[in-house]
């Protein structure tokens, strides 16, 4: 039944050319370019640490002044160097690592190489536990040598393929910033998207190659990236001297295993803030946030608006196309009158010729869908021309393949619905009487 | 005309499914290209907006240092790659910078009138520069003097210093004095102490672009600092006319000559303001084709399904085109019925695209901080779309006018 359906329907197809081409055109070009920014949207807004996520948290604490306070107002972006020490020696996660952004200097020990700066994550022992760093060789620094200030370093792949030719370097000598570091650890590739830890430094296909005990680089005075917000008579630090304690420059992570763990952090961070009040440090009645990763990228709006808007606008122009596959569809199969009501006497069913029709359309949305996925495929290989820092994210995955023709299919069953149906409803004597 | 209506009407009802996804589909789109006309207008406004800058001359060198040095030693290093700057025969000026306009994005400062103000006047990008900096970038000074060389102070790494003078765009001093008597007068940009007003350029962008800095258009502040970073310094360098392109190719050697202890991308390290506008204004750019590509699109589609269904109707009535046809009527007569059909279908349609439109921008203004829409782009879609319906109608209503009175006496 179901491939005499079919040989009706491509029959029926057939005989209006350009209609058909019309609706399938229609049908490709709305999923083609809502499918090109769904996968943007969705690569852009995915999760960099699935499975692991929901367990790391993000904590916010309120150190400012009276001066400036208003009701509601949410706690600074990140903490200072005091309060993320405090946190980072109360211990009070399962794992808690405090960071910062900078650049080294590298002076490469062969002559053929000139000093080049890379990007560096000053930052704690638990860093690599908690974030799920994978390891190629070697391992992080451990707290202990954390606290001595070891000169240790851990290094990404690609730094290690570019000075150690791609061995163990585990053991070498690296020299940075006039310092010479003992490389501890080579990271595989490892670069999470959206950057979560530390939006500061653009949130996408952002990696850094170094990464250096926090209390090393306070020491040594290493260079700072990214924001630093200071109030009162804070000032961003001046010549080596590091910010003051009125400016929030480092971020603290937390990892949390369970909700009741999380619920309990979170009391803790507001006996904390209160600590500090009796102490006279904070002057602001308790202000805490404890988010988790998803919640902490969606805090930060971290998807760039305009990706918003276009995906926007590309299921407008989709449910455009295929309003106007609706009203060809429902033209065409009213035109048929005629022949369904000879079907229809001569004994088919009325869910008989629902199928029939549907099909029909059911054919149509496969062939756009097909159409759709080539035009996303296009699309995307066109975003990922673009300039912008997560052009070159933008791929096709599985999902995002079933989903373009689940998508193509379902809207044009829909599509198809309304019309087949009212098409159905006509009574076969009025369908004959009228010819 | 106005007798054609009501049979108009009571035809329509005979095809009510099909009338209302017309006017659905005339809606949705006059809704979309609206406000996809309205951005990409906005975005070339954008693109269009005047730096300040000799664009056509001026070029920005990224130069940073490959070894760490005090403060003092960068100083003279920057105070001698200037003066070897300047004396190429290309080069008409040059001057240190920690950022440029249209970079991108970079410092800025809130501004108060005094120093215990808890909510800011307003916000400005911060330049910083020697006496040099005016005519390297070529900017207007349109009141007041420049920097004497003795008012120029070195600025360390993450060095936080407030100059006790201040060269400012004519924007900024506006919107601090509005009554125009800016010159000679202080403000206080997150320091303590004031800076006083000497000179006021117009025009000077800010070095970002992006919907953030527009309710701070054009406001921007000059400091007279050397901006000594130990990890790198922008050279901004004014070729003479024509010299562009050699002193491209001269300038990163003489830096070189004067030391090897840098690093300048051989990619982006060197741009010319093309390139550096080419860039700042990459994404407004996408965005205003892309928006340009959908509307034309959607109104191909819209028009082609008007065809079609038209079409479908014609087809279908011809034999009732035919009485009318025997009955007398001309062929004009059923020429004007479909368009009029068409007419009061897009009608309708583009009364409830007008409001869709203006309640999606009230979407947008809540979600992406755009402007609110012109009621201009509204009238103009409306006509638009209307005249659209009217092209895309006419092949099938002169089609339907050729129908001959015979039909009438045939069977289908």
């Amino acid at each position: 039944m179901f491939s005499y359906y079919l040989d009706l329907a491509l029959r029926s197809l057939r005989r209006n050319k350009a209609l058909t081409a019309l609706m399938v055109v229609a049908i490709a070009l709305g999923i083609g370019a809502s499918m090109t920014t769904l996968t943007v949207l969705h690569v852009l807004s995915g999760d960099p640490l699935p499975g692991k996520s929901a367990q790391l948290y993000y904590a916010q604490v309120d150190p400012q002044d009276i001066k400036g306070m208003q009701p509601n107002k949410e706690p600074p972006d990140q903490v200072t160097l005091i309060d993320g020490l405090n946190l980072l020696h109360a211990g009070r996660a399962d794992h808690q690592a405090l960071m910062s952004g900078g650049s080294v200097p590298v002076q490469p020990e062969q002559s053929s190489l000139d000093p080049f700066y890379v990007e560096a994550r000053y930052t704690t022992a638990d860093f690599f536990a908690m974030f799920d760093a994978p390891f190629l060789y070697g391992h992080g620094w451990t707290a202990a040598d954390g606290e001595a200030k070891a000169r240790a370093v851990v290094i990404a792949r690609s730094l290690n393929d570019k000075l150690f030719g791609g061995a163990n370097s585990v053991g070498r000598t690296l020299r940075m910033a006039g310092t010479s570091f003992r490389v501890v650890g080579v990271l595989d590739s490892w670069q999470p998207n959206p950057h979560f830890y530390d939006l500061n430094t653009g949130s996408y296909a952002y990696g850094e190659q170094v990464f250096l005990p926090l209390q090393t680089m306070l020491e040594l005075r290493l260079d700072r990236n990214g924001s630093t917000d200071c109030w009162g008579n804070g000032g961003g630090g001046v010549g080596s001297i590091l910010p003051s304690d009125s400016c929030v420059w480092l971020q603290f992570w937390a990892q949390l295993d369970s909700p009741a763990k999380a619920a309990a952090y979170k009391e803790f961070l507001v006996h904390y803030s209160q600590d500090q009040k009796a102490l006279g440090r904070f002057e602001r009645a308790p202000n805490v946030r404890l988010r988790n990763v998803m919640q902490w990228l969606d805090y930060q709006m971290v998807v760039p608006d305009d990706v918003r808007l276009q995906n926007g606008l590309a299921f407008g122009f989709l449910l455009v196309c295929l309003v106007n596959t609706v009203g060809l569809m429902l033209a065409k199969f009213m035109r048929r009158a005629g022949e369904l009501g000879v079907r229809r006497a001569l004994g088919a069913s009325r869910r008989a010729l629902f199928a029939q029709l549907l099909i029909e359309s059911g054919v149509v949305g496969l062939v756009g869908g097909f159409g759709g996925l080539l035009l996303a495929l296009f699309g995307l290989w066109l975003v990922r021309q673009r300039p912008s820092a997560y052009a070159a994210l933008a791929h096709l995955d599985l999902s995002m393949l079933f989903t373009t023709f689940v998508l193509a299919v379902c809207a044009t069953l829909l599509a198809g619905l309304l019309p087949a149906w009212r098409a159905c409803q006509i009574a076969p004597t009025l369908q004959l009487k009228s010819n | 005309m106005s007798l054609q209506i009501k049979p108009i009407l009571i035809a329509l009802r005979r095809h009510k499914a099909g009338t209302v996804l017309i006017a659905l589909q005339i809606a949705l789109t006059l809704a979309i290209v609206c406000n996809a006309l309205f951005i990409i207008h906005q975005r070339l406004a954008n693109m269009s907006d005047v730096s300040g800058v000799d664009e056509a001359n001026v070029f920005v060198i990224k130069n940073q240092w490959a070894v760490d040095q005090s403060t003092q030693q960068v100083d003279a290093q920057v105070r001698a790659d200037l003066l070897a700057l300047r004396q190429l025969p290309g080069v008409r000026d040059a001057a240190p910078a920690s950022g440029y306009p249209l970079q991108g994005g970079g410092w800025d400062n809130f501004v108060t009138m005094t120093p215990d103000q808890v909510e800011p006047t307003t916000d400005s990008a911060v330049y910083t520069g020697d006496e040099h900096l005016l005519d390297t970038l070529g900017v207007h000074l349109i009141a007041g003097r420049n920097f004497h060389p003795d008012e120029v102070v070195e600025l360390g790494t993450q060095q936080a210093i407030i100059p006790p003078v201040a060269i400012v765009s004519k924007t900024l001093a506006d919107r601090l004095f509005p009554d125009g008597s800016a010159l000679g007068k202080s403000f206080y940009a997150m320091g303590a102490t004031p800076s006083t007003i000497i000179g006021i350029v117009d025009p000077l962008h800010r070095q970002g672009t992006g919907q953030w800095n527009q309710p701070y258009a054009g406001q921007s502040l000059i400091w007279p600092l050397r901006a000594d970073d130990a990890r790198g310094i922008f050279y901004i360098v004014r070729a003479k006319p024509g010299q562009l392109a050699a002193a491209m190719r001269e300038a990163p050697k003489a830096l070189y000559a004067q030391s090897r202890m840098r690093m300048i991308d051989p990619k982006d390290g060197i741009q010319d303001y093309a390139e550096i506008r080419h860039k700042a204004y990459d994404s407004d750019r996408g965005m205003a084709i892309l928006m340009g590509i959908i509307s034309v699109v959607l109104l191909a589609i819209t028009a082609a399904g008007i065809v079609g269904l038209t079409s479908f109707w014609v087809g279908e009535r011809r034999k009732q085109i035919g009485v009318r046809r025997a009955l007398g009527a001309t062929r004009g007569d059923i020429l004007n019925y479909f368009l009029t059909e068409n007419l009061l279908i897009g009608i309708g349609g583009v009364l409830v695209g007008a409001v869709l439109a203006i309640g999606i921008n009230l979407w947008m203004v809540t979600q992406f901080e755009t402007a609110r829409l012109s009621l201009t782009y509204v009238a103009t879609g409306v006509v638009a779309l209307l005249l659209l319906g009217q092209a895309a109608v006419l092949a099938p209503a002169l089609r339907a006018s050729h129908v001959s009175p015979v039909e009438a006496t045939r069977s289908v």
